[in-house]
């Protein structure tokens, strides 16, 4: 791409043909000239976009009725294509920007925020996580015979099964999924898929599955093409990163490409403000008053056996990492309480130390791991026999939940909420309600995403706000440190100090918007 | 089949006598080598050792199988895991520049381990294991063996004793060991029904309609059940397992189960009491659409595998390999044969103390062998290969690496194929 200071005229006619599709799996970069401004203001609003699809598939059901307003709502003020129906010339029914310029924003914001998030595996997985989502919502508002279209030409070839061969598979293909009834067997067409193409549909079993082929029927064929959106823009994101060198000498664009890869985490913990801080007789008072309850879950199990297995171990020493433990703090906590147990010294140092000094950034490839965010708790790594990990408001029985809470002398009344929200899969909203519940407090200043998050503000509300101050007075560390993820107190004192001047006004919003989420 | 009592003391002498002597390596080298159709496949496939004092060691690899038996007899490893194959030898790993050095391939791999069954076996615990609760594995593989072959199409599929409390699986089709990691995360995820941890009571939900796989798996469960849980586990004999049982039916129809065990205790078997407690109750839910499959729920708690995902999601996760001794038990991971599933007897497989016993034993009276010794007198390398081969036939090892023989031979018709293909294509030019 190339940069000018003025924007030029659009070619209309290829261009046309270029957005005559609602959807593409952005194939083709963009290849025209377009002002710097444009450039950054398409990256931001693209990233909110994005970011209201993350909050909105943790609060509701992807595409229920709510979702898919709530999206629409959200893509109209950003200006994003949002009815897959409209024509792309048609420039009089609409107040506004056109379809065909709210495309071109679509295809050109879309590869902008290739470059910012291809750099590690942590930013491309959560880029292709919400495209993916986005992809869906939209493929789900085209209608039939424009699937069918889409599907052509993007190149999904696949076989259909004959009459005789459906007959004989009629009451399996009927058991296998909740959408195929007999008269569906009947009227539609069946696709034989290798199941590699269709993984999503396999890893939920919502397919029937014969000799490494998935049988789909015609009206479920979106499975297979979210899983090849999925494939496409992984690969395509690899060989973006190899090309970020060239990008990044362009002085012009990497301090926002910067800005907006750390945008997306939000604080991450990282960076131990309050290291050697927490002594190691405070954490079982701690655990009580301010842990939130996945990590007080763990703590107990962990003084109860004298032992957590290794999910347990990376969540919780993770998060004691991020509340201020140092390395040799961790491992006195962790040795003195496994010798308790079924594991001696010399075992303790061989099998256990080099893990723990592994999450401190001390061995193999040295990364610093960053404690997990609620999202991660929630989403992945699921416990299972032996294991005290997760999150216990989406992991844990709501019976036993109830238990707990009881014995942790939480009001019926609270209790009740908190499995109503539950129930509602509002599980952050759930430890929100707990936090108030415990700290007595009517509504909670913050918005809940991360453990380490509970922590601090846990803190502060017993410790009567001394904690702001050190936070605050932290220097701020501009963006020629772009190697650093530390980006919390970058963030926070951009907002509060006077290092705005140094950023395009555009980032202050970017700071602010995501300072509310 | 008494093994010889097994000393982990004897192990550094034990090792050297089993490397030099037993250890199947023209068999190994021959399944790694896949036929040779792809280049530097087992040049670039990462192997780790455990060596004396728990000394841990990766990113080991070799040229050839003879560099292989070099340097294990040379360094003695008390365990073996196999990895993937890399793009660039492992043994040179910090030589390539950072971020190019990636694992390509490997084959799909499932670990099934006893402990992950304790809150459901009462005979044992930990890392014990009795003949009681090894009907859980043998249900393990039955199940799991039939949804990778029928479900998945693949083929080629090693079992082996870990050698202490569970089994692995080896899926070696060209296909799976392409897989990427996603792929091989669905899969297991596909392959899983009982989720949740301690704080999950009820840790099966079935709802309709019933997808053929579950059909398939209930159907293997079904056989087992009664012998094994009612019978061997005695799940409705003591209160607490009772208990245990009864948290897991619902409110609607507890207190009819409840009085349907309890009654009888002296006239019906423990098959039939299951049976009419079962049957009453779901006559009394007919209208129910909630907790209709209790039963079946029951059932696959107690008895259907349970996978560790992550060993199976990862491209570069180093799993122990086949012969490899269990520091432990002594026991020599063993390939399964299935023909001979529901007898197979842990206990009974061979440890290293065994047969290295059994070589020590006067060859037996074959004349056959005598005359054999006559005719090979040329080659000393031939010889000594011979030799090795007439070794381990001697012992109790053998059956086992003769049905390795056998999976390689199946295996290697499928890369018969691939060489053809090749050659073809040269000849043209």
């Amino acid at each position: 791409m190339q940069f000018s200071g003025r924007r030029r005229k659009v070619i209309t006619s290829p261009q046309v043909e270029l957005y005559g599709q609602a959807l593409q799996f952005y194939g083709q970069p963009p290849l025209e000239n377009m002002s710097l401004s444009e450039f950054e203001s398409f990256a931001v609003d693209r990233l909110k976009l994005l970011k209201t699809i993350e909050n909105l598939g943790v609060s509701y059901v992807k595409l229920s009725d709510d979702y898919k307003r709530k999206l629409d709502n959200e893509s109209r003020n950003l200006n994003f294509p949002y009815r897959p129906d409209a024509v792309p010339d048609d420039r009089k029914s609409q107040v506004g920007p056109s379809e065909y310029e709210k495309r071109r924003k679509d295809h050109i914001s879309h590869f902008i925020l290739r470059l910012a998030y291809c750099q590690t595996e942590d930013l491309r997985r959560w880029f292709i996580q919400q495209e993916v989502d986005l992809f869906r919502y939209r493929f789900n508002g085209l209608q039939p015979k424009q699937k069918v279209e889409f599907l052509h030409k993007n190149n999904l070839q696949y076989d259909t099964i004959s009459v005789e061969e459906k007959k004989t598979l009629q009451d399996k293909l009927v058991n296998s999924s909740h959408n195929v009834s007999g008269i569906t067997v009947e009227d539609q067409d069946f696709y034989k898929v290798p199941f590699q193409d269709a993984l999503d549909l396999v890893r939920t079993r919502k397919v029937y599955l014969k000799a490494g082929y998935v049988y789909i029927p015609h009206q479920d064929i979106v499975a297979i093409v979210l899983n090849d959106f999925r494939t496409r823009l992984s690969k395509a994101l690899a060989l973006t990163a190899r090309s970020l060198p060239a990008v990044h000498s362009d002085e012009r664009l990497q301090p926002l490409l910067n800005h907006l890869s750390h945008a997306y985490v939000g604080q991450d913990y990282s960076i131990q403000k309050n290291v050697g801080k927490i002594s190691l007789e405070q954490i079982d008072s701690l655990s009580v008053k301010s842990f939130p309850l996945c990590m007080r879950q763990l703590h107990q199990a962990l003084r109860d056996s004298h032992h957590l297995r290794h999910g347990g171990r990376m969540q919780y020493g993770l998060f004691l990492k991020g509340i201020g433990l140092s390395l040799e703090q961790a491992l006195q906590f962790w040795r003195s309480e496994f010798i308790r147990g079924k594991v001696d010294a010399d075992k303790f140092d061989k099998a256990y130390a080099y893990g723990i000094r592994h999450m401190f950034g001390k061995e193999g490839k040295r990364a610093d791991y960053t404690p997990y965010s609620c999202m991660k708790v929630i989403l992945s790594n699921l416990p299972s026999q032996g294991d005290h990990h997760g999150c216990p408001f989406r992991h844990s029985d709501p019976e036993l939940l109830k238990q707990k809470l009881q014995f942790y002398k939480v009001s019926p009344s609270g209790i009740s909420q908190i499995l109503e929200l539950v129930k509602g899969m509002h599980y952050q909203l759930a430890c929100q309600k707990y936090f108030e519940l415990t700290h007595s407090i009517e509504e909670a200043s913050f918005s809940l995403n991360h453990p380490n998050q509970y922590f601090i503000e846990s803190q502060r509300v017993l410790g009567g706000g001394k904690d702001i101050k050190r936070e605050v007075g932290t220097p701020q560390r501009s963006q020629e440190n772009s190697a650093a993820r530390g980006s919390t107190a970058d963030r926070e004192a951009a907002a509060a100090a006077n290092a705005a001047k140094d950023l395009p006004e555009m980032t202050e919003d970017l700071d602010s918007f995501f300072q509310d989420a | 089949m008494p093994s010889s009592g097994y000393d982990a003391a004897c192990l550094p002498d034990l090792l050297p006598l089993y490397y030099r002597r037993l250890f199947p390596f023209a068999q190994y080298h021959r399944w790694l080598n896949y036929g040779g159709v792809q280049k530097n496949y087992f040049q670039n496939r990462e192997f780790s050792f455990t060596l004396k004092d728990d000394i841990y060691v990766r990113y080991q690899s070799f040229s050839t199988q003879t560099e292989l038996e070099k340097e294990m007899l040379k360094m003695n490893p008390y365990k073996i895991d196999v990895g993937a194959i890399y793009s660039h030898r492992p043994n040179q790993h910090n030589t390539v520049k950072s971020g190019t050095f990636q694992a390509l391939e490997k084959e799909l791999v499932f670990d099934i381990d006893m402990t992950d069954y304790d809150d459901v076996r009462s005979c044992c615990s930990a890392a014990e294991i009795c003949s009681k609760c090894w009907t859980l594995m043998t249900i393990a593989v039955h199940i799991l063996d039939r949804a990778l072959r029928d479900d998945f199409g693949f083929q080629h599929l090693l079992w082996v004793y870990s050698g202490r409390r569970g089994v692995h699986c080896w899926v070696c089709d060209e296909a799976a060991r392409k897989l990427s990691v996603a792929a091989r995360s669905a899969v297991a995820e596909y392959l899983s029904l009982v989720k949740g941890g301690d704080e999950t009571v009820k840790k099966v939900v079935l709802t309709d309609p019933l997808h053929p796989f579950i059909r398939e798996s209930l159907a293997v469960v079904e056989r087992y059940f009664p012998q094994y849980a009612l019978h061997e586990q005695e799940i409705l004999s003591r209160k607490e397992s009772v208990d245990k049982v009864l948290a897991l039916v619902p409110e609607d129809i507890l207190f009819l189960f409840q009085c349907c065990i309890y009654e009888g205790n002296k006239a019906c078997s423990r098959a039939s009491r299951w049976k009419l407690a079962v049957i009453r109750s779901l006559c009394l839910q007919a209208t129910a659409k909630k907790g209709q499959h209790f039963e079946k729920e029951i059932m696959l708690q107690y008895c259907y595998p349970r996978l560790d995902v992550n060993v199976s999601k990862g491209v570069n996760h180093l799993l122990k390999s086949p012969f490899s001794v269990h520091p432990k038990t002594g026991r020599i991971s063993v390939p399964m044969d299935l023909e001979e599933l529901d007898t197979f007897d842990p206990l009974a497989v061979p440890t290293i103390s065994l047969i290295c016993e059994e070589l020590d034993r006067p060859r037996a009276a074959g004349g056959g062998e005598e005359s054999e010794d006559v005719k090979e007198k040329e080659n000393e390398k031939d010889a000594a290969e011979r030799r090795k081969i007439r070794d381990y036939k001697r012992t109790s090892l053998a059956k086992y690496v003769k049905y390795f023989d056998q999976f390689l031979d199946g295996l290697a018709l499928s890369w018969k194929g691939e060489l053809l293909k090749k050659s073809d294509l040269e000849k043209d030019f």
